[in-house]
């Protein structure tokens, strides 16, 4: 799983520009599914069979990370950009961005009274960010207006802990492709659905889940953890399990899909916790409210630093959330 | 060679009926009684949908099985009657996005009869030193149609009444030199009124319908309701289940004196412009390189719009049923949402002659690498 995520992190994805993304995917795993195919957005929908008489289950994780798009260029070649997704201008400071024609822009900021060097000073607005792709001028500038980016790739493991910029949620697609990667004859037909355009408004897999037409839906994604210095209060701690969603900012899980997870997790003897987020939310809000609605649920990897570019997440957690979706989906519904 | 758009129709005129009508969200009916009435010997089918959205299948020479939709949007800006005084002075509330700054000192037509309305304000002599250096807001205007009881004010115009600009549309400056007699548009010259936003995508559409098939049925769609939040498109959409969609907008042209190297988010004169992405919606990249390669090609100017403003029927089409694939072309404008729209034809015959020239090979862009 280790190396599969790494590959996923290193691949290029910001949201509205995931084919990289979904090329990788569609070649790991088709070995392990019935078809493949594309849906008009770009979602990658792999199908395994299950047994007659089975349900259709459907997990979902968005293949798209947060980026940039390039809004103008000036005259001395520095890009204004806008962000693509729920970008953090705390995180601006330093960092770095690669496009997809391997062009890195580090980013500045309009900085006259020195604010960012002052311990207490205020963070520029994001028009006055600027994106430093080292060109003299705006000829020479080697990308164009409307060009995406996305946050440089880091990829790290220190014991059980594992950093990236992008766990958001290519660590939730790494999940799914241990679940391909495990079963065998599940007792129901499972759609890996791999979903675009995730991080502005859960909207790939509004179109994914209308062609799916699913009996119900798991959206794997990350969520936050509460265990870090002075954290806002929320009861989850990375290592401490797959996290089943009791809702967020845009939904409700299905109370028996909920409980069902609860039940195959005690079974199973698989850890788990209990998900209640403040805000935010996943794929299974779009899920949910699908053609005539759908049972809709989520499995979450809890996460510190999301939408940074050092997010963290916990190994023994994916594994909790992989063996907990292939016991649910193999079992019968 | 068949040429898919008719220009040779008498559009100039046409774009200034279709600018001059009333048609603020939900009262799109003048607007869309003209252009059934334009369209209806072309179309294999018409009908109007529960929303009101107008939908016109101009059938394919069966060389191609796909399904493309053109939508633009018939509805503008205005307000709607929520009320009266006891002196007969109508209250509103404003219908899409509008600032009370252009409202003031306005004609306005009230109604489906058009009864003409005025949008009056304190006079300079009745105002403190703070009132006149302080903005008009929204609850401070009224709209007066000469009634002078609370119950002749709605008698007339009763409550939901939609109100329009009461504005024609005129050449800005001096006229071209070269104005076709026959109604033709004008190559160049810069055009002032009120609903270009986006009466000049829907007239596009008419041309397009007049003109020779294309190899795929094309379904025409004059939504209802966008300015308010996208709201005719998704029933229109659900309904044609099209294989990819063009949204033509009106889009913002804000090069206005600045100091500053900062982009506008269009240019006047500079052709249509594209969208990469927007407040609601990223464009298909297959699509949006497929129009960038068709203008180099034919030597079309072709603005990519400034990322991040603004948004589109192309958000709720693309989100139809199992996902459409979307682009959207523009018209720039100046001073939008207001009364004082201003557009400049060069770019409305770019985008014409782009649309000449990219719709017959559309659905080959679906083709391409993602």
């Amino acid at each position: 799983m280790i190396e599969q995520l790494e590959k996923l992190v290193h691949t290029f994805g910001p949201t509205g520009q995931e084919q990289a993304v979904a090329e990788l995917i569609r070649t790991e795993i088709a070995p392990f599914v019935d078809e493949i195919r594309q849906d008009p957005l770009g979602n990658l929908i792999a199908v395994k069979k299950g047994k007659p008489g089975g349900k259709k289950i459907m997990l979902a994780a968005h293949m798209d990370e947060i980026g940039l798009v390039v809004s103008h260029i000036d005259e001395n070649g520095f890009c204004r950009v806008r962000p693509v997704g729920y970008v953090l201008t705390a995180t601006l400071v330093g960092s770095r961005v690669r496009f997809a024609n391997g062009t890195i822009g580090v980013f500045g900021a309009e900085d006259e009274d020195k604010a960012l060097w002052k311990p207490t000073g205020k963070l520029p607005a994001w028009d006055k960010w600027y994106l430093d792709v080292g060109a003299e001028n705006k000829a020479a500038a080697p990308v164009q207006v409307g060009d995406m980016a996305a946050f440089y790739p880091f990829f790290h493991q220190q014991g059980n802990r594992l950093i990236a910029q992008s766990m958001d949620d290519r660590s939730g697609c790494a999940v799914l492709l241990a679940v391909a990667k495990q079963l065998s004859a599940p007792a129901n037909d499972v759609y890996f659905v791999f979903t675009v355009q995730e991080e502005i408004g859960t909207k790939g897999a509004v179109a994914a889940t209308y062609d799916v037409h699913p009996d119900m839906g798991i959206a794997v994604d990350v969520t936050f953890s509460a265990d870090t210095p002075k954290a806002a209060p929320m009861a989850v701690v990375l290592g401490q399990g797959a996290a089943i969603k009791v809702m967020d900012g845009g939904m409700i899980a299905h109370y028996g899909l909920r409980q069902a997870l609860v039940e195959t997790a005690e079974a199973a003897g698989i850890p788990y916790q209990m998900e209640v987020l403040p805000g935010g939310t996943t794929d299974a809000r779009s899920i949910q409210l699908s053609r005539e609605g759908v049972p809709a649920g989520a499995i979450s990897i809890p996460s510190r630093y999301m939408h940074s570019k050092a997010e963290m997440v916990d190994l023994r957690d994916m594994i909790a959330c992989a063996n907990l979706l292939t016991r649910f989906v193999t079992e019968s519904a | 060679m068949n040429n898919p758009l008719n220009r040779q129709i008498a559009l100039y005129p046409l774009l200034k009926t279709l600018s001059d009508l009333p048609g603020v969200s939900g009262a799109e009916g003048p607007v869309r009684d003209l252009i059934a009435q334009e369209v209806h010997r072309y179309a294999d089918k018409m009908w109007v949908d529960a929303l009101g959205n107008l939908i016109v299948l101009k059938k394919g020479d069966s060389s191609s099985t796909k399904r493309v939709a053109v939508m633009a949007h018939m509805d503008e800006v205005g307000l709607v009657v929520s009320g009266a005084d006891d002196k007969g002075f109508l209250k509103i509330k404003s219908a899409g996005g509008i600032i009370p700054n252009i409202l003031v000192a306005q004609r306005m037509k009230v109604g489906p009869d058009g009864i003409p309305g005025i949008i009056g304000y304190k006079p300079v002599h009745l105002q403190s030193q703070e009132e006149r250096n302080k903005s008009a807001k929204m609850d401070e205007i009224f709209v007066d149609i000469g009634a002078k009881t609370e119950e002749e004010a709605l008698n007339k115009a009763p409550l939901g009444t939609a109100v329009s600009f009461d504005r024609e549309m005129k050449f800005a400056g001096e006229p071209p030199a070269v104005v076709p007699e026959d109604g033709g548009l004008p190559e160049t010259g810069r055009l002032t009124g009120k609903a270009f936003d986006d009466r000049v995508g829907c007239l596009a559409i008419i041309a397009l319908l007049r003109g020779e098939r294309l190899p795929y049925d094309l379904y025409a769609v004059f939504t209802v309701q966008e300015e308010v939040g996208l709201r005719g498109a998704p029933t229109a959409a659900w309904a044609i289940q099209p294989d990819m969609a063009l949204i033509l907008e009106s889009t913002v042209a804000d090069d206005l004196p600045r100091e500053e190297d900062l982009s506008p988010t269009t240019r006047l004169g500079e052709g249509p412009a594209i969208t990469v992405s927007d407040r609601a919606s990223i464009a298909d990249p297959r699509l949006l390189r497929y129009f960038l390669a068709k203008a180099e090609e034919t030597q079309i100017p072709l603005q990519i719009k400034q990322p991040g403003v603004g948004g589109t029927d192309g958000r709720a089409v693309q989100l139809t049923r199992a996902g459409v694939p979307v682009a959207i072309l523009a018209v720039p404008s100046r001073y939008i949402h207001s009364p004082v729209s201003l557009i400049d034809l060069r770019d409305v015959h770019n985008l014409l002659r782009l649309l000449e020239a990219a719709l017959p090979d559309m659905p080959a862009a679906l083709q391409m690498k993602r």
